[in-house]
C-alpha cells in the first residue's frame, strides 16, 4: 500500500529515472529495465496506458514477469507470470489467484516521449 | 373430433409421414390406411446421398406411428369420387371418407435420343441409389444432366462412388435458382477444385450406346463427346397428377394438382399436398413448405382452419463440402458484395432502395449470415451491411425478434424456443429438438439454438476463458472464414477485455496454423507465450534452452562438432534429448542470437521445441544398414518431418517411423507413428507418452508412401481444426464421437467433403515455410526483442550465476524465501 501512496504523492518528492522511449514499448507486452540495482518490469497496455511492477516472479524467483503475457480479468489489466501463469494485477502488483502474494509496483510517467520510473 | 373415419393417403414419402405423424400427434380417431409404391415405407429422402455413404435404410426411415396401415410395394390404379373409393393395381378396392394424394414427383427425362439405354438413371429413390452403385462397379466416367442442387447432389454420389464426374448445366452457372452469377462463379470454382468437370451453358443432343449396349457416350449439340458409363438425369421434376387428371380433378397447365388454401383440391374430400400439389400457382419442391402442408391439411382433417400462405423458399445446404445458402429475394436496388476468391467466399446481400431494409441475400462458401440474417427479411436491418456479412461464424450481437422463424423445416419460432427453454429448464440442444421440433429436419439452424440458448443464460461450458465464449474450433473457423488476422480485430468482434495466457497463445496458434506470416510479425509478437515470443524454452532461472532441427536424427560429423563448438564458446549445458537432437541450455536472451547466427549459417533450423508445432519424427536405422529392416525409415522420417516443419497445432506433435515391427523408434507412443510393413507402411494415430501414456491405434495399412503421406496431412489439419486448446490428438482422438472410425470415413473416405480442402491447406504449409530463427536474425525489429534490459541492451541479468556440476554448468537459484520479501 506504501507503493500506491508514493504514487499518489506530488511528483517533486520522486526521484525520476528516465529508462527508455515510449515506441521502444511494444503494445501489450513488458519489457524489463535495470533502474540501479533494481530490475523493473514496465508494461505498455492496449489504451497506452504504462505500468511498472518489479522484474522479479515471486514463484519462481526468476527475474521474468516483464515476459508475461499482458491481458485483462474483469476488465482489470493483468500479467500472467511466464513461469506457472500466476496472474498479477498491473495496478496493485497483487496475485489475483492468490491474494497473499504480490510484486512491488513502482511509479511510471512519460515526460517528452521517454518513460521515467521511480523506484525511490 | 372430426366425422373422418376412414383416411387413405396415396404415396408415402416424407410428406405423407409428417401428415399421418401429425394426426397421430394430435389424436386422430378415425382409421389411417396409407399406400406407397416403393418397397419400403417413408424414409429420408434429404438425406438419400448418405445412404451411399454407409447409412443404412433403417436409419433413414421414419417410424410409423401406431395403428397406422402402411401397405407397400403396390399402386394406386384409380379413384372412384363417387363411391369414394381407391384401387389398387392387385385390384384391392379401399373406401375412404377423406382421400390425400402425396404422390409426390418424378424426375424430368428430357427427350433425348438414348434416354431408355441401360445406365441411365434418376436420382430419388434408394432403388435409383442401388441400381447407380451397382452400375458404376464397371464404370469409369458419370455424367449428371443439371447442375442444380439434386444434380450436384448425384454428381456428389458419383463422385463418392469413383467416377470421374462430369455436370452438364444448360444454364450460364450451377445452381441458378439459388445463387447469382458471382456465386455461381465460386461454387464452380469450389466444386471444379474437388475434380469434377462443370459443362455450362450445355445442352445434350443425344446419349451414344456401346458395343454391348450400354451406355457409351454423352453427346453434345457441338459434337463434343464425353465418354460415360453412368448417365443420371436430374434436369428438374414433375409433380404426379396422373392419379388426379384420371379421375377428373382440377390441375395446373404445367402440372400440379390444384389446391386451396386448405389444401383441398377441387373434391371437397380430396386434399392434396407436398410436390404433387399447386398451392398458390406454385408447386413446392422443398421438405419444409411441404411438411408445412402435410400439417395443414392434418389439421383440416381435424376440422380446423388452417391455411397455407406460400413458404419461405429460402435454403441452405451443403453440397460437395460447399456451403450455399439463399434467402428472399435475389435483387434489390441496392446491393453489398463480399467476395474473397482465394477462400471461395461469396456473400451478397440485396437491401432496399432506402438502405434500410433487408430484401434477400446469397451466400457461397460461408453460409453464416444465413442462420442470423434470413428471420431480417422485409424487416429493418439489425446493423450495417457490411458487419452483418461477417456475422456469420460462432455468436453473433444480432438480437431477433420473437416473431423471426428460426427453424424454416418446422415453422418454428424464437418466440417457441425462448419459451421452451424458460418454461421446461432446457439446458441444450437435445432439449429444444426434442420439445419444439426446431432443427430436426436439416439441422441448419443448430448454430442459432446454442445461440439463442447462450443469450438465454444457459451456460454450455465450450468458452476458452472469460474473453471468448467459444471453443478453439469455433474460434479457428470464426478466423477462417472471416479472414480475420489479428487478435484485436477478433477480441473487438468476438470477445470482451484484451485477453489473456490462455486465449492469446491459443488465437496466435491459429493463426500461425492458417500461414498468417512470420509469428514475431506485428501484433502477432505480443500474443505469444515466452518460449514462442523468444523462439527458445524458458529454463526455471530466467535462462533458455535452444534446439537446432536435426531432422530423423540424422546428423554429419561436421554439424554435430558446430553444436559442440557453439555450446563450449557460450557456455551452455549439453543434452541429448528423447527425441534424437541435442538440447543447449543456459542461454540469456541476449546470447539467442549470437547462438542463432552460427547455427543458421552452419546450415541448422529452428527445431520448434518452443512451439506448439512438431517436434522430431524419430527413426531407427532402417534398412539402410540394419539387418531386419525393411523399409528406409531414416529417408521418410527426414521426409515427414521436413514436410510438417514449422506447423503450428492446438499442442505439441511428436511423430516417429521404425523400419521394421521390432519398433526400435517406438511409433506407438507418438501422435503419427509409422511402422514399415513388407507392403508399405501401417500409420498409427493418437499415441502418446508423457502423463497419460497411450499407444496409437492403427489408422490404416500397408499405405504406399503417397498415400501415407496424404493421409497425416489430413490427419493433422483435422486435428488442427477441431481439436480443443493444448488437447493432445491422443485425447482428441477419444474424443471424437464415432471415434477411429468416424476419423477415418472424414479423411480417408472424404465423408463431409473437406479433404480437398485440408489437402490444399498443408500445400500452402508446406510451400510457404520458412525457418522462423533465419528470419528472425536478418530482421533489425525482431532482433530488438533479444535483451534483457532496454535501457542497457549490452547488461546481462546479474541475477543468473550457475555452479558446476559435473564439468557443466547448472542453475543456481534465488531461495523462494527471498523471492517473497
Amino acid at each position: 500500500m506504501t507503493i500506491l501512496n508514493e504514487t499518489a504523492a506530488p511528483a517533486g518528492r520522486l526521484h525520476w529515472t528516465p529508462v527508455c522511449s515510449y515506441t521502444d514499448l511494444l503494445p501489450e507486452r513488458g519489457a524489463a529495465v535495470l533502474v540501479g540495482a533494481e530490475q523493473v518490469a514496465l508494461f505498455r497496455t492496449f489504451d497506452g496506458a504504462l505500468y511498472a511492477l518489479g522484474n522479479l516472479d515471486p514463484y519462481s524467483g526468476a527475474y521474468v514477469m516483464s515476459r508475461g503475457i499482458v491481458g485483462t480479468r474483469n476488465g482489470e489489466p493483468t500479467v500472467a507470470s511466464p513461469m506457472h501463469k500466476q496472474v498479477f494485477s498491473l495496478a496493485t502488483g497483487a496475485c489475483v489467484d492468490d491474494p497473499g502474494v504480490a510484486v512491488p509496483t513502482y511509479a511510471v510517467r512519460v515526460t517528452d516521449g521517454t518513460v521515467e520510473v521511480s523506484v525511490a | 373430433m372430426s366425422t373422418t373415419r376412414r383416411l387413405v393417403v396415396v404415396g408415402h414419402g416424407p410428406t405423407a409421414h409428417r401428415l399421418v405423424e401429425t394426426l397421430a400427434d394430435r389424436g386422430f380417431d378415425g382409421t389411417v390406411t396409407v399406400f406407397g409404391e416403393e418397397p419400403r415405407p417413408a424414409y429420408d429422402r434429404v438425406a438419400l446421398t448418405s445412404y451411399l455413404a454407409g447409412v443404412s435404410v433403417e436409419d433413414l426411415t421414419y417410424p410409423v406411428p401406431d395403428g397406422v396401415v402402411v401397405r407397400l410395394g403396390g399402386r394406386i390404379v384409380g379413384i372412384d369420387r363417387e363411391n369414394r373409393t381407391v384401387a389398387t393395381d392387385g385390384g384391392h378396392v379401399e373406401p375412404y371418407d377423406v382421400l390425400v394424394l402425396a404422390t409426390g414427383s418424378a424426375p424430368f427425362v428430357p427427350p433425348v435420343p438414348g434416354r431408355d439405354l441401360p445406365g441411365c438413371f434418376v436420382y430419388r429413390t434408394i432403388d435409383d441409389l442401388d441400381a447407380i452403385r451397382e452400375a458404376s462397379r464397371e464404370a469409369r466416367a458419370g455424367v449428371v444432366i443439371g447442375g442444380g442442387l439434386l444434380g450436384l447432389e448425384a454428381a456428389d454420389a458419383l463422385r463418392g462412388l469413383g467416377l470421374e464426374t462430369h455436370v452438364i448445366e444448360m444454364g450460364d452457372r450451377l445452381m441458378p435458382r439459388q445463387v447469382d452469377e458471382g456465386g455461381g462463379s465460386v461454387l464452380r470454382g469450389h466444386v471444379e477444385a474437388l475434380g469434377l468437370t462443370i459443362h455450362t451453358s450445355a445442352g445434350v443432343s443425344s446419349i451414344a450406346a456401346g458395343p454391348d449396349g450400354r451406355v457409351a457416350a454423352l453427346v453434345k449439340p457441338d459434337g463434343d463427346a464425353i465418354g460415360a458409363q453412368v448417365v443420371v438425369f436430374s434436369a428438374g421434376i414433375r409433380p404426379r397428377d396422373e392419379l388426379a387428371r384420371q379421375c377428373g380433378l382440377e390441375v395446373g397447365e404445367r402440372g400440379g394438382i390444384v389446391v386451396d388454401e386448405g389444401m383441398r383440391t377441387s373434391d371437397p374430400h380430396i386434399y392434396a399436398v407436398g410436390e404433387c400439389a399447386l398451392a398458390g400457382g406454385m408447386v413446392y419442391g422443398l421438405v419444409g413448405p411441404c411438411f408445412t402442408q402435410a400439417e395443414v391439411a392434418g389439421d383440416r382433417i381435424l376440422g380446423g382452419a388452417a391455411t397455407f400462405e406460400g413458404a419461405d423458399m429460402s435454403t441452405k445446404l451443403k453440397l460437395l463440402g460447399v456451403e450455399v445458402a439463399q434467402f428472399g429475394a435475389m435483387s434489390g436496388a441496392l446491393d453489398v458484395t463480399y467476395m474473397d476468391p482465394v477462400a471461395g467466399v461469396y456473400k451478397r446481400l440485396f437491401i432496399s432502395d432506402d438502405a434500410k431494409t433487408l430484401l434477400g441475400g446469397v451466400c457461397v462458401g460461408d453460409a453464416g449470415p444465413y442462420s442470423t440474417l434470413r428471420p431480417f427479411v422485409g424487416k429493418p436491418l439489425p446493423g450495417a451491411p457490411s458487419d452483418l456479412l461477417f456475422s456469420g461464424a460462432g455468436t453473433s450481437s444480432v438480437d431477433l425478434p420473437d416473431d423471426a422463424q428460426v427453424c424454416s423445416c418446422n415453422n418454428v419460432t424464437k418466440g417457441k424456443i425462448s419459451a421452451a427453454i424458460a418454461d421446461k429448464g432446457l439446458t441444450d440442444v437435445a432439449g429444444i429438438k426434442a420439445c419444439t421440433r426446431a432443427g430436426t429436419t436439416c439441422g441448419s439452424c443448430v448454430p442459432m439454438l446454442k445461440q439463442i440458448l447462450v443469450k438465454s443464460g444457459v451456460d454450455v461450458g465450450k468458452a476458452l476463458c472469460e474473453h471468448f465464449t467459444h471453443s478453439r474450433a469455433e474460434l479457428y473457423d470464426i478466423i477462417l472464414v472471416r479472414g480475420i488476422t489479428t487478435f484485436s480485430q477478433l477480441i473487438a468482434e468476438h470477445g470482451t477485455g484484451r485477453g489473456c495466457d490462455i486465449c492469446k497463445p491459443a488465437v496466435a496458434s491459429i493463426l500461425a496454423s492458417l500461414g498468417h506470416g512470420h509469428i514475431l510479425d506485428g501484433e502477432q509478437a505480443a500474443l505469444q507465450d515466452t518460449n514462442d515470443h523468444f523462439l527458445a524454452n524458458i529454463q526455471k532461472n530466467g535462462t533458455y534452452s535452444v534446439v537446432p532441427r536435426i531432422p530423423g536424427g540424422e546428423i554429419t560429423p561436421d554439424k554435430l562438432i558446430v553444436i559442440g563448438e557453439v555450446a563450449r564458446d557460450f557456455g551452455l549445458y549439453t543434452k541429448i534429448t528423447g527425441g534424437q537432437r541435442i538440447d543447449l541450455l543456459g542461454a540469456r536472451v541476449e546470447q539467442l542470437p549470437h547462438i542463432w547466427r552460427r547455427l543458421v549459417d552452419a546450415g541448422f533450423e529452428s527445431g520448434h521445441a518452443y512451439g506448439k508445432a512438431l517436434r522430431t519424427v524419430k527413426s531407427c536405422v532402417g534398412s539402410a544398414w540394419c539387418r531386419y529392416g525393411v523399409q528406409d525409415s531414416v529417408g521418410l522420417a527426414i521426409a515427414l518431418e521436413l514436410r510438417y516443419r514449422g506447423l503450428r497445432s492446438p499442442h505439441k506433435l511428436k511423430s516417429a517411423v521404425s523400419g521394421c515391427a521390432r519398433e526400435c523408434a517406438e511409433a506407438r507412443s507418438k501422435d503419427f507413428g509409422v511402422i514399415a510393413t513388407e507392403q508399405g507402411w501401417n500409420l498409427y494415430v493418437g499415441g502418446n507418452g508423457g502423463f497419460t501414456p497411450r499407444h496409437a491405434d492403427l489408422l490404416a495399412a500397408d499405405l504406399s508412401t503417397d498415400e501415407l503421406i496424404q493421409t497425416i496431412d489430413r490427419f493433422l489439419m483435422f486435428y488442427i481444426r477441431t481439436a480443443d486448446r493444448l488437447q493432445r490428438t491422443s485425447a482428441w482422438v477419444q474424443s471424437l464421437e464415432g471415434g477411429l472410425g468416424y476419423l477415418r470415413s472424414v479423411i480417408i473416405e472424404d465423408s463431409l467433403g473437406i479433404c480437398a480442402d485440408l489437402d490444399a491447406q498443408m500445400r500452402r504449409h508446406v510451400t510457404t515455410y520458412v525457418d522462423e530463427w533465419r528470419t528472425a536474425i536478418e530482421d533489425p525489429d525482431k532482433l530488438r526483442r533479444f535483451v534483457s534490459f532496454v535501457n542497457a541492451p549490452g547488461v546481462p541479468d546479474p541475477s543468473i550465476t550457475f555452479e558446476t556440476e559435473r564439468d557443466q554448468i547448472k542453475p543456481v537459484l534465488i531461495p523462494l524465501e527471498a523471492a517473497r520479501r
